[in-house]
């Protein structure tokens, strides 16, 4: 009992100290084509309201290499773009920091640009959080993305299947009701000559 | 009239479990040191392992998306299965259910059929034939003679 209790007092602590970290989020991977730009998002929730002192940084690293370098910081209202790394003269600044948006535009895409991109969002006082990362595959042409296929065939089969369903279950309807109306309309003649009849003595009366 | 029932059940659970496990256990070929399946290709080097996404070719999807298939077929059927029985009348055949676990085989065999034609393309020469790809093809006629099973078999009292 008590080692439950001590259980659910750490799980809460738990959920309570994520509560009031910042969680950055960005793509998990992209692809683009050579010579394209590509536009790399990234955003962040945090409970604070936004704060002029927001910082955005990104860094990059290469396929196969350890460690990353830094290409791009946002902090006290300015942007910085990388003007010496492999970046210079093609990154561009497209966020909004008051929006919490920290996107960047990469141009004229080469195949040395495949490796990941670090973003990492601070809004002080909520510092305590993890960066994220997205991959960027740069293709000559852009391959069949994974799932697309598998769930085209899959939700086709399965259209087809409801489809066919429904038009059986419709068939089924359909017939009944042109049976029901059938017999309907052989009672209506014998009915409708009863009132016929009744109408034509009514009216020269009136 | 039940042990009929309980067999014919205890086949059509059996294939759908072989499928289960042959759509999911990542061992359709391997080597010692690797092994890729439809969703991942890992391989271990010096003691430490790494899986990747499979590639994204069109063919390997469309045997992921053949195999999927056949498990939602396979259950389908099943499910009819037990609505027919209490449903169907006095002689009625279990058409339906049938037809859906025939379905289901069919899809298994293209799958198979494609995986085994178009691996060259994805699989290493030295990798050989894992056991989830045993298991699909021993699945296919599994599910088609309990497919057929149920055409034949007329509800009785």
């Amino acid at each position: 009992m008590l080692s439950v209790l001590a259980l659910t007092s750490v799980v809460l602590l738990g959920i309570a100290s994520q509560i009031t970290a910042i969680v950055v989020y960005t793509s998990w991977e992209r692809h683009a084509l050579v010579g394209s730009d590509v536009r790399l998002s990234c955003s962040f929730f945090s409970w604070q309201w936004t704060s002029p002192d927001v910082t955005f940084s990104w860094q990059y690293r290469p396929d196969g290499a350890k460690e990353g370098i830094s290409i791009f910081h946002y902090g006290g209202g300015a942007a910085y773009v990388d003007n010496k790394g492999p970046f210079r003269d093609r990154l561009e600044f497209v966020g909004n920091p008051s929006r919490r948006d920290g996107s960047i535009l990469i141009k004229n895409l080469d195949f040395s640009d495949n490796g990941t991109f670090t973003c990492d969002a601070k809004n002080p006082p909520d510092i305590v959080g993890r960066p994220s990362s997205v991959r960027l595959l740069v293709f000559e042409k852009v391959p069949v993305q994974a799932g697309v296929v598998t769930g085209a065939i899959i939700g086709v089969v399965l259209g087809l299947l409801i489809l066919i369903v429904a038009i059986y279950y419709l068939m089924r309807f359909l017939v009944a009701r042109r049976v029901f109306s059938l017999s309907m309309s052989k009672h209506g003649k014998k009915g409708k000559g009863k009132e016929g009849s009744q109408q034509k003595q009514a009216g020269p009366l009136k | 009239m039940l042990l009929l029932l309980l067999g014919i059940v205890v086949l059509h659970v059996a294939a759908l479990v072989l499928l289960f496990v042959s759509t999911i256990v990542s061992a359709w070929v391997g080597n010692p040191n690797s092994s890729s399946d439809l969703w991942t290709n890992c391989t271990t080097l010096n003691g430490e392992s790494r899986c990747d996404p499979a590639d994204t070719g069109v063919w390997i999807q469309a045997v992921q998306a053949l195999m999927i298939l056949s498990i939602i077929f396979s259950f389908l059927s099943l499910f009819l299965f037990f609505c027919q029985l209490f449903t169907l009348q006095k002689g009625g055949r279990f058409f339906l259910t049938g037809v859906f676990q025939i379905f289901a085989s069919l899809f298994v065999m293209s799958g198979a059929i494609i995986y085994t034609v178009m691996n060259s393309e994805w699989v290493h020469e030295s990798e050989s034939y894992g056991f989830s790809y045993i298991l699909a093809w021993v699945a296919f006629p599994l599910a088609f003679i309990s497919g057929l099973i149920y055409v034949i078999l007329r509800k009785r009292e």
